[in-house]
Order: structure tokens, then C-alpha cells, then sequence
């Protein structure tokens, strides 16, 4: 049989595979379970640490698709492992089979609606980093639900990460930085409101990082508070009165803002879990999927033929995402290239 | 507010509660607080047909004194395990209890036995020791509060008035505080669960009122056993209670719900203490907030007389509210005793009025 | 009055919606290097006076920042203006300069 390679997952990652893969002259069909590729990051406005914008990334992988063969609005309903050969069942589509697989299925934002004591989903004025990105990418105008201009927005780290009552203790990664580039776009919408940021710890892990942090307060006067929150409530007015306790100076501290922005962590998709149950692949305790070997094996799955790409493996930024998709498919390639090495 | 968002939650959280045949057993303090709430209870379970069986041997569970620091956890258990084996003398397995303390201690002793059985065999070798008796514990444990929430549609059936201020047609405001030992230990035991209670929301949308949401409706009244049982404390407990009415004023509450026996005592007495120590009033024009429990609230619903359900020891006066709902007292009787004997009447406050 | 025995109890919560921000907002005018704190310490780890009083640069510079100047005008006397603390501050707070500032708004606003 020809070699070919099915990736499942159109998001960034999925991409990235699908254009190298094409690139190397390969038959390559990609699935995607949502209308348009892109995932995530197709609903994102500007990407850090320099903000640049997020359709950049989403043109540029588009571009290199090549021959890639797209089926979108199909989600897997199953995986048959022919010991040569996998075939990738569909609900919308009709069965494809090829030499290799490139498992690409990602995350899905935590449901913020799960931190009860947040009033996400029950008052109006609580939003999330994603929604506030969509506000940001498509009417360009952030708002309270009262229609006015926020002048004082808080925003709120880990919510759904490193929480052992969600059961999620992993840091999300991308979420700090993430709440420092909001709070700069935001006051620069709006220069004279006051925007301050709760957290336990900020993770300023990648080149440019500390210094994107430096900025928001250096130039942009954010303010950042050390707590993290503990119970929302809502004013007469709309706007959510916040308990936090300011640890630095070791006191409990109330505030009302206008806007409330949780940094909603990075969770597992369904579509990872539903395809970990398909190949028996193992998950940690977090819940993402495990590589044969965390340091020199990390596109491999165990089973042979078949790849691993993150964020399926765990939360990461945009720059690694590309990497370590590109990676997959170098490896994909290789293993096709010499069939006879049992080591993928 | 995304009324839907709380309503998830609220399905999230339904609890079992039992439909008939109760054991029930009284709280220590709340009869000198609330003299007409316990009775009403029975009186209005009685109406709805509802067994509800009461030993008057049982005591307390202790934990007034378990929060205390005063009786040790393995002396409340034993007590706990004795009311238990009154329960299973007379037949019943159905456990009510009358305060809220009550509930969270013997949900949190069955879950202690849960976790570490040899506990709950040391506590029945205690008991056997103590007193000869034995016990099975409670197929059902639920609060009189969670009873009341269950029957509340049969209350409105048989129910008289409604919480609508009879002038304006508007529905009342009323203000729901939930008992700490409710549902924050465990906040699947509780109706609704700990963040949104549903258990008294539920009587008040039910019998026609609108619930406040305030930012401080979570906080603590300030009771807690010890803060206040030492006098030299209390400026903390009337510190809680004074955060909360600030933060409820703006919203001009016609009255306060509560379904704790300590709860509504701080409210209503704090009040006054804070009218006699800064000489401010919440309410209408210094009447004060009225605070009542849901059993007084149940049995103004079904048009019980007002003066038999306890107002008359109220330190906010109930009348303005039962004005704005068209609920007929007769003045005179408030200070007369059961038999029509006149009882004196209590000293005037400075500030808060007084009827 | 009716002495009951005890009075109600001041609320500690720092309220950030009534903050005296006023000795922050002068000494940020003057000189706003404090914006890039974040709250490291090493300033008051090595701080001179807070190693024998009661006295946190950290704490208080922050606490100012909160609108909570609390106990500012009597724990700023203890600062001998040594600048040990700007030495040691990894973010480059001119925090003599800060203290200066704050001594002249406390001249200034009592």
C-alpha cells in the first residue's frame, strides 16, 4: 500500500503536520471535527509575546497545505489498527486508511462555569481570556454587559489550573502570560481605566516573557496583586465585587470592578479523550495523553505507526506547538522511510 | 444576573429527603430566642398529615459545646450515637433535627463513621457502656429547613397570603442567610450546594417573594460559638453582622429569611445593639429589617396569629411587614400571656422603633 | 448609652474601592519607579532598620500602593536612608528616591 498519513486534528498542530507531510511529497488527509480549520487559535486576535496577529500563524500553515486532503465536520467514531495499515472511521465521512496516524486532537478551554463561587455563567460581568479574545477579534469593542465602557477590570489567574477542586493540579502554562498581554490590549483601549491582575504565581517562562511583564507595569501602569480570588458577588450595578487577600501585605482585600476576566486553564478536549479510549493510549493523571518517552521519545504513542503532536500531550504555547508538530511528522516520515525499524 | 447559570448549579445539588415518619429533635437554645418556631413546625407538619415523632428524653447533641472547644469530639459522637438509638427505639429512620448546627454535626459525624468505621464501633461500645443502648444509624438526615423546602408547594396551597406587598402588587424583597454548618462542610448534603443554597430561596420564589443577591449574603452572621459566648468576643460576631446589613441596605430589604436557630437571634439582637452603640437603623425609617425563621415564615404563609408564632420577643418589630402584607394582628394581645394575663411590657429602645 | 462591654470590631479589609491613595499618587508623580515592584523583598531582607524593628520597606511601600498608608508616618522614621535596599532591588526601584518622596508627601498632606 502507498504511504499515507491521516492526521486527526485540524487545529494549528494538525496543520503544521499536515504541511510538512505534504511538503515531503506524502498523501496526507486531515480531519477535523468543527467547520474550519485553525482550532483555537483561529479565534484569537494577537498572539505573545509580541503580539502579532494570530492570522498571521492561521495564512501562513494554510498556505503550506499543499495536497493535503481536507475533511472538515467529521469527528472519529473509530480506529482500526491493521497492524500495516490504520483505518480511521467518521461519523460525516467515508472511512480513510492509511500507513501512519499523527494524533493532533488537542485542548479545550476548562469551564469556568465549574468554579461556582466565580459566577461565571451567572453574572453578567464575568467573562473568560477566550471570550475576551473573540470580543477582541471580531467587534473590536469590549464592553460591560451594561454596554459601557469598563474603568476598572480585574483579571484572574488560575482558574482551573493548579486547583485540586477541579481536579486539575497542572499548571496551565500560557495563562499568566496570556492575562499580561490582555491587560496591555485592554489599556490601550482604554488609557484611563485601572486593570488589575490576581495571581499566585506568574509564569513568565519564554524569551520576551519577564519582559512583556516589565512593560504592562513600567509603561502601562497595570497593577498586580499578589491573591488569589476567593468568591465573587455582584453589585446592584452589575459590576462583581472580588475577595482576594493581598499576601503581600497580609491582609484580605475587597474591590469592585466593572469587567472580570478569568483565565480559564487548558483541560484535556473530548476529542483527546475519545481518541486515548480508541488506541488504549495511556494518560497521566492529568488526563493528557502520554509519549512513549517524555525526553526522547515524545512523538511516539507506544503503538507503532502511530504519532502523538501537543497539545494532546499538554498545554503549550503557539511557538512550541509548531515545533513538536513538525517534529511528529519528521518522525512519521522517518518511520515510513525504513519501515523495517521496529523503534519508531 | 443569568438566573439559568444558578439553576444549574441548584439541579447540580438535590439532596433526599425524607416524606414522612420523622424523628425529631430540638435545638438547645432556640426556644428562648424563637419561643412559637419549633411548635409551629409541628403545628403546620401536623396540618400537611405528616408524622413527627419526638422523645422528650433525647437532649443535645453537644455541639454547642463541640464548637466550643468545651466537649470533646468522642463525647459528641456518643451523645450523637444515643439520640440515634432513641430514634431506633421508637421504630423511626428518618432524623430531623431543629438546628442547623445540629444538622452539620451529624452529617459530619456519619461521615467520620464513613471514613473510619472503628470509630463508630468505639462509639457503640461507649454507648452500650454509658447507657445499654444500641442504634442503627438514619436511612434519611435531613434539616426541619430541608422539610419545610420539600412541602413548601403544599404550604402554598393551603397558604392564606402571599410575600407581596399588598399596596404595590410588588413581590417583597427578602434577604436569605443560610447557617454556616449547612452546606460549607458538605456541600452535596446541602439543597443547592454551598456557593448558591437553594433550600430557602426555593420557599421564598415558591410563596411569592424575590430573593436579594448582595455581595455579603455569604458571609457569616458572626455566631460561631466562641467568638460570642465570651463577652470580651462579641465586637467581632457584631462586626459580621454589622458587614452584612451595609452591604444588604442599598438594597432595601422588606425582611430576612434564615433557617439557623443562632442566625436570625444575631440579626434581630444585632440591630438593636448596634442602633443603641452608633445609633444606625436599617430598614424603613428606623424600623429595622424584621429577621424570621422559615417556620415563623410558614406559618404567617398559612395565616397563623401572629402572636402565636413568637413575634412578640422579636427585638425588630414584624408589624411593618405584616402591614405591607396584609396580615391582621391584633395590638393589644402582644404582651398578653396564654391565658390573657398582661406580662409587662418590655423597656423601649432608643432608636429602633418599638411597637 | 448602654455599655454592653464591647464595641464592633473595625473591619481589617483592605477596601480598594476607598483607598487613601493620595501618598501614592504623589510619590508616583515625583517618581514612579515603584510601578515595576513585584514584591520580591530583597529590599527588606536587607534593610538595615528592619533588621532590629518593626520595619518592612516591602510591606509598606506596598501598602501605600493599596491606599492603606496604616502606620506610614511613625515606621518611616526608622529608615536611615542607608540605600541598601535600592542596591539590592533586581527590578532597579529608586527607592530612596521613593522614601524621599514619601517623607514630602507626609510634610505635605499630614
Amino acid at each position: 500500500m502507498e504511504d499515507s498519513v491521516i492526521v486527526i486534528g485540524g487545529g494549528i498542530s494538525g496543520m503544521t503536520a499536515a504541511g510538512i507531510l505534504a511538503g515531503n511529497g506524502l498523501k496526507v488527509t486531515l480531519i477535523e471535527r468543527n467547520n474550519k480549520l485553525g482550532g483555537h487559535v483561529a479565534d484569537w486576535f494577537r498572539l505573545f509575546p509580541d503580539r502579532r496577529k494570530a492570522s498571521e500563524v492561521i495564512d501562513f500553515l494554510n498556505a503550506s497545505l499543499g495536497n493535503t486532503e481536507i475533511i472538515c465536520g467529521s469527528s472519529v467514531t473509530g480506529i482500526i489498527n491493521h497492524e500495516n495499515s490504520f483505518t480511521v472511521l467518521m461519523d460525516n465521512a467515508e472511512p480513510v486508511t492509511a500507513t501512519a496516524l499523527i494524533l493532533a486532537t488537542g485542548f479545550d478551554i476548562f469551564n469556568a462555569g465549574k468554579k461556582e463561587e466565580y459566577g461565571y455563567g451567572i453574572y453578567n460581568n464575568v467573562i473568560t481570556s477566550a471570550e475576551l479574545e473573540v470580543m477582541f477579534s471580531t467587534t473590536g469593542s469590549v464592553l460591560t454587559a451594561e454596554g459601557r465602557p469598563p474603568s476598572r477590570i480585574g483579571i484572574i489567574h488560575c482558574v482551573g489550573s493548579r486547583d485540586e477542586k477541579v481536579g486539575n493540579l497542572y499548571c496551565s502554562r500560557v495563562c499568566c502570560v496570556t492575562g499580561v498581554k490582555q491587560a496591555i490590549e485592554l489599556k490601550e483601549m482604554y488609557p484611563s481605566s485601572q486593570i488589575y491582575c490576581f495571581y499566585m504565581d506568574l509564569r513568565m517562562f519564554d524569551r520576551h516573557f519577564e519582559e512583556l511583564y516589565y512593560e504592562a507595569q513600567q509603561k502601562w501602569g497595570i497593577n498586580f496583586i499578589r491573591g488569589r480570588l476567593s468568591e465573587c458577588a455582584e453589585n446592584a450595578d452589575g459590576s462583581i465585587v472580588i475577595k482576594t487577600e493581598d499576601t503581600l501585605t497580609g491582609k484580605p482585600l475587597k474591590m469592585s470592578v466593572d469587567l472580570l476576566i478569568l483565565l480559564a486553564g487548558i483541560v484535556p478536549s473530548e476529542g483527546t479523550k475519545q481518541i486515548a479510549g480508541m488506541l488504549g493510549l495511556k494518560t497521566g493523571d492529568d488526563g493528557f495523553i502520554n509519549s512513549a518517552d517524555g525526553h526522547t521519545r515524545d512523538n511516539s504513542s507506544g503503538i507503532p505507526g502511530v504519532f502523538l503532536a501537543v497539545t494532546l500531550k499538554g498545554p503549550s504555547s503557539v511557538s512550541p506547538v509548531i515545533a513538536d508538530a513538525r517534529a511528529a511528522a519528521i518522525q512519521a516520515i522517518t518511520w515510513l522511510r525504513s519501515k523495517k525499524n521496529m523503534n519508531d | 444576573m443569568k438566573i439559568e447559570g444558578k439553576r444549574r448549579i441548584w439541579d447540580d445539588y438535590q439532596k433526599e429527603i425524607a416524606g414522612d415518619n420523622y424523628f425529631y429533635v430540638r435545638s438547645c437554645v432556640r426556644q428562648n430566642f424563637f419561643p412559637g418556631a419549633e411548635k409551629t413546625f409541628l403545628r403546620y407538619m401536623a396540618e400537611l398529615g405528616k408524622n413527627v415523632f419526638e422523645n422528650p428524653s433525647h437532649t443535645t447533641c453537644t455541639g454547642i459545646g463541640y464548637h466550643s472547644d468545651i466537649v470533646p469530639f468522642k463525647t459528641a459522637m456518643t451523645m450523637v450515637a444515643r439520640q440515634f438509638a432513641l430514634m431506633t427505639e421508637a421504630g423511626y429512620e428518618n432524623f430531623v433535627t431543629s438546628c442547623i448546627t445540629s444538622f452539620g454535626l451529624y452529617t459530619e459525624i456519619l461521615d467520620t463513621w464513613s471514613h473510619f468505621p472503628e470509630q463508630e464501633e468505639q462509639t457503640r461500645e461507649h454507648l452500650k457502656k454509658a447507657t445499654g443502648r444500641e442504634f442503627v444509624k438514619p436511612k434519611n438526615l435531613a434539616h426541619a429547613s430541608d422539610v419545610t423546602y420539600k412541602f413548601r408547594k403544599d404550604i402554598t396551597h393551603r397558604g392564606k397570603y402571599r410575600l407581596v406587598n399588598k399596596d404595590t402588587g410588588l413581590p417583597l424583597k427578602v434577604v436569605e442567610h443560610i447557617g454556616c454548618h449547612y452546606s460549607r462542610m458538605f456541600p452535596s448534603k446541602g439543597v443547592g450546594g454551598a456557593e448558591y443554597p437553594y433550600v430557602l430561596v426555593g420557599m421564598v420564589e415558591e410563596w411569592g417573594g424575590e430573593v436579594i443577591d448582595y455581595p455579603e449574603r455569604r458571609h457569616c452572621c458572626g455566631f460561631g460559638f466562641r467568638q460570642y459566648l465570651i463577652q470580651a468576643n462579641r465586637g467581632y460576631s457584631i462586626a459580621a453582622s454589622k458587614k452584612k446589613f451595609e452591604s444588604m441596605k442599598s438594597y432595601k430589604p422588606d425582611m430576612i429569611l434564615t433557617n439557623c436557630p443562632g442566625c436570625p437571634m444575631f440579626l434581630d439582637r444585632w440591630q438593636y445593639a448596634i442602633s443603641e452603640m452608633e445609633g444606625i437603623t436599617y430598614g424603613d425609617a428606623g424600623q429595622g429589617i424584621p429577621v424570621m425563621t422559615y417556620e415563623e415564615l410558614a406559618g404567617l404563609i398559612l395565616g397563623y396569629d401572629p402572636w402565636d408564632l413568637g413575634f412578640q420577643v422579636h427585638q425588630v418589630p414584624v408589624e411593618p411587614l405584616l402591614d405591607k402584607i396584609g396580615i391582621p394582628y391584633d395590638p393589644e394581645k402582644k404582651f398578653l400571656d396564654i391565658n390573657g394575663n398582661a406580662m409587662g411590657k418590655p423597656k423601649s429602645p432608643s432608636y429602633l422603633k418599638f411597637y | 448609652m448602654i455599655d454592653f462591654g464591647y464595641t464592633i470590631s473595625n473591619d481589617r479589609q483592605t477596601d480598594l474601592d476607598r483607598g487613601d491613595m493620595r501618598y501614592f499618587e504623589f510619590v508616583r508623580a515625583i517618581d514612579p519607579s515603584l510601578d515595576i515592584c513585584i514584591g520580591c523583598g530583597s529590599c527588606t531582607a536587607t534593610c538595615k532598620a528592619g533588621n532590629f524593628t518593626s520595619f518592612n520597606i516591602r510591606r509598606l511601600h506596598t501598602a501605600i500602593r493599596r491606599g492603606d498608608p496604616g502606620s506610614l508616618k511613625s515606621e518611616i522614621k526608622k529608615c536611615m536612608f542607608c540605600g541598601k535596599c535600592q542596591l539590592a532591588c533586581p527590578r532597579g526601584v529608586n527607592l530612596r528616591n521613593v522614601i524621599l518622596s514619601l517623607n514630602r508627601a507626609i510634610e505635605r498632606l499630614g
